[in-house]
């Protein structure tokens, strides 16, 4: 009885956002599936270049290093972090939440400004250095890959830090007391009890960083200054300047369908973290 | 005995956390190769005198020696004594035989030994058939043996174990008590035991120590502090115990004496007694009777509820001035009393009762 009494108020109670979801997002999504294969003429051709493409296809190999760094990078720097935010004491938590959340309120468009007025010819790094006596010229710190990794990382490491903290949060003190009263070394504790106690916050964290990285725009927009183009970037250029409808529709699918496999791949290891830990 | 087993001596250990004081001024001997059981309340300062002991907490005053060397300041994974923690603490990611081998491959012990000592503590503690199996998938007994054999297998010269039944069923504890009885007798190791289960520790201990904030009240054979407890929490503690305020304490050859209810009732002698004391006597140590009793000890009360507990019987009295008395008796003795009325004499013998101080 209790699924039929309960289902039409659940019902309208989650309407709002279901059909929210419907029109701001599963509509356009479908009509942008549409274009792919009707523009500029009906079939898979847009999908056949997709593959085929060398530009298109070096755009993705740069966007799948990018975020692989990215991920490899913010997430091993988010580790490192939130062992401190998570076990350090109150003084050194205060100043993790401080230099991790407070960024977290700043737009994405000021923190890539942020770096530039750091990195670029007449930033603070060059003019010091210059200043200095260091360099004579500019060092070409933006406009290429390693500045969009660091940009990227910035903005990412928050979003590691929560499913991380959560691990690491869940581990037994007396887990470690134990592994220490048997002669362990501090390394040791880490690598064989520690760490493989957080691996699927580790993992967690992998796929949250991964996936958002590959949709970035903005930041690989002003820090690549259009010489290290990402896939979100592409799209946008073969909508709005090309303008190659067909092809940007293609591609947005192609990632939306990556995306959802990555997502799917990090709901069953987020079921099999919770087996892991026996509750 | 085994041949490493040591003997701790803890010389006036305090510990405090804040302004909480947690131990205060514990000196205790630990003889190598004994089971000494820590008992007290919750909170008493059990836990945090094992940690001192392993090293984990380090003590605030006092020093710590093992077989005469100073060890106070000597780090937890250089003392390496084995411990089992309350919640048994086992390594969730690996299984059965990767968490005994842990200590062993630590120590560089090599891989056919690690693999020949596990298989052997692993049918020791009766595991055999789990060794593939990850803790979650073990009932808490296993998971008991399996912490028992992750502390053991190193052959260390101390056992640390804190509370280790405390989350098992009755029947399962029991089981485990044996077990953890017999261990200490094939291992030869000192086993420094906590429990807040008074039966527990008098059946396992060769020597008991109770605990109460932070204080070392007592220490003892069980047989010992169980008659002859030294105050009246310990007494208290240990077990169902009668108390009889009485005055007017007077010294005689035989013992000591004093009234109570205008009756003089002696127990065995105490020297350190003036004026007022109480005397206390354990239920199974009294008897009933129709008539005052013609020698050794007796209050005439009436009867005032019964209670069945299968073998036994359980007697409520109160005496005149109402002090309430409680007497177990066999049931089959129990019935052949109560034939008698309601108003009868609690009696017990002269050896059976000690004196207290009142305030303690
Ligand atoms: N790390 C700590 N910080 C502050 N107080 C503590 C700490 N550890 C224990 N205590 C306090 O010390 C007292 C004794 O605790 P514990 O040794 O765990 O008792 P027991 O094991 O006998 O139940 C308790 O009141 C407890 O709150
Ligand atoms: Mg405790």
């Amino acid at each position: 009885m209790r699924p039929r009494s309960a289902f039409w108020p659940a019902l309208a109670l989650t309407a709002p956002l279901v059909l929210f979801l419907a029109f701001a997002y599963a509509l356009p999504f479908l009509g942008v599936a549409l274009w792919s294969v009707t523009l500029p003429e009906p079939g898979v051709g847009q999908y056949e270049r997709l593959v085929s493409d060398p530009l298109v296809l070096s755009v993705f190999l740069r966007t799948f290093r990018i975020c692989f760094l990215v991920t490899l990078i913010a997430v091993a720097c988010a580790y490192a972090v939130t062992y401190v935010w998570v076990r350090g004491s109150r003084m050194q938590r205060r100043l993790i939440e401080i230099c991790i959340f407070v960024p977290f309120w700043i737009s994405l468009l000021t923190r890539a400004f942020g770096w530039l007025a750091l990195l670029s010819n007449r930033g603070i790094v060059n003019s010091w250095l210059q200043a200095l006596g260091l360099i004579d010229a500019p060092l070409a710190l933006v406009r290429n890959e390693p500045s969009v990794i660091a940009g990227m990382v910035h903005v990412l490491i928050p979003f590691a830090v929560l499913p991380l903290a959560s691990a690491m949060r869940a581990v037994d003190e007396r887990v470690l007391l134990a592994a220490r009263g048997m002669g362990a070394s501090r390394l040791r504790i880490f690598w064989s009890v520690f760490f493989p106690m957080t691996l699927p916050g580790v993992i967690g964290a992998t796929l949250i960083v991964f996936v958002f990285s590959l949709g970035f725009f903005v930041t690989p927009a002003i820090l690549g200054g259009g010489r290290s183009i990402m896939v979100a970037e592409l799209v946008y250029l073969r909508m709005f300047q090309s303008p190659d409808w067909g092809l940007g529709a293609a591609i947005s699918v192609a990632l939306v369908v990556l995306v959802a496999a990555l997502m799917g791949l990090l709901a069953r290891f987020a079921r099999l973290g919770l087996m892991g830990s026996g509750r | 005995m085994s041949k490493r087993a040591v003997g701790l001596q803890a010389v006036g250990i305090g510990k405090t956390f804040g302004h909480f004081t947690a131990l205060e001024d514990i000196t205790l001997d630990i003889a190598a190769g004994e089971f000494l059981t820590l008992l007290g309340p919750s909170g008493s300062g059990k836990t945090t005198f094992l940690m001192v002991l392993a090293g984990f907490q380090a003590a605030s005053t006092g020093r710590l020696f093992s077989d005469g060397t100073d060890i106070t300041r000597s780090r937890a994974e250089d003392r390496s004594f084995g411990m089992v923690f309350q919640g048994y603490a086992l390594f969730p990611h690996k299984s059965v035989a990767q968490n005994i081998a842990f200590p062993l491959q630590v120590r560089g012990v090599a891989r056919e030994d690690i693999a020949r000592r596990v298989d052997a503590i692993i049918a020791r503690v009766g595991l055999v058939g789990h060794a593939n199996k990850r803790p979650a998938q073990l009932s808490g007994g296993q998971q008991q043996r399996v912490a028992l054999a992750r502390a053991l297998v190193f052959e260390p010269p101390v056992l640390l174990l804190d509370e280790p039944f405390s989350a098992l069923d009755k029947h399962l504890r029991g089981r485990m008590q044996d077990e953890v009885a017999r261990l200490h007798g094939e291992f030869g190791t000192t086993f420094v035991f906590v429990t807040h289960d008074q039966s527990e520790a008098l059946s396992l201990s060769s020597r008991i120590a109770i605990f109460n904030h932070g204080r070392l009240l007592q220490v003892g054979a069980p047989r010992d502090i169980y008659e002859r407890p030294s105050s009246r929490f310990v007494a208290e503690f240990l077990g169902e115990i009668n108390l009889l305020p009485v005055g007017g304490i007077g010294h005689c050859a035989r013992g000591t004496s004093g009234l109570f209810e205008e009756v003089r009732l002696t127990a065995p002698r105490h020297e350190n007694l003036n004026g007022s004391a109480v005397l206390a006597v354990r239920p199974e140590h009294m008897s009933v009777s129709p008539e005052p009793p013609a020698e050794g000890n007796g209050v005439p009360a009436r009867l005032a509820g019964t209670t069945y507990l299968g073998s036994a019987m359980r007697l409520a009295f109160a005496t005149r001035s109402g002090t309430p008395l409680t007497v177990t008796l066999p049931s089959e003795a129990a019935g052949r009393i109560l034939a008698h009325g309601p108003d009868v004499w609690v009696t017990w013998s002269f050896e059976n009762g000690f004196l207290l101080p009142e305030q303690s």
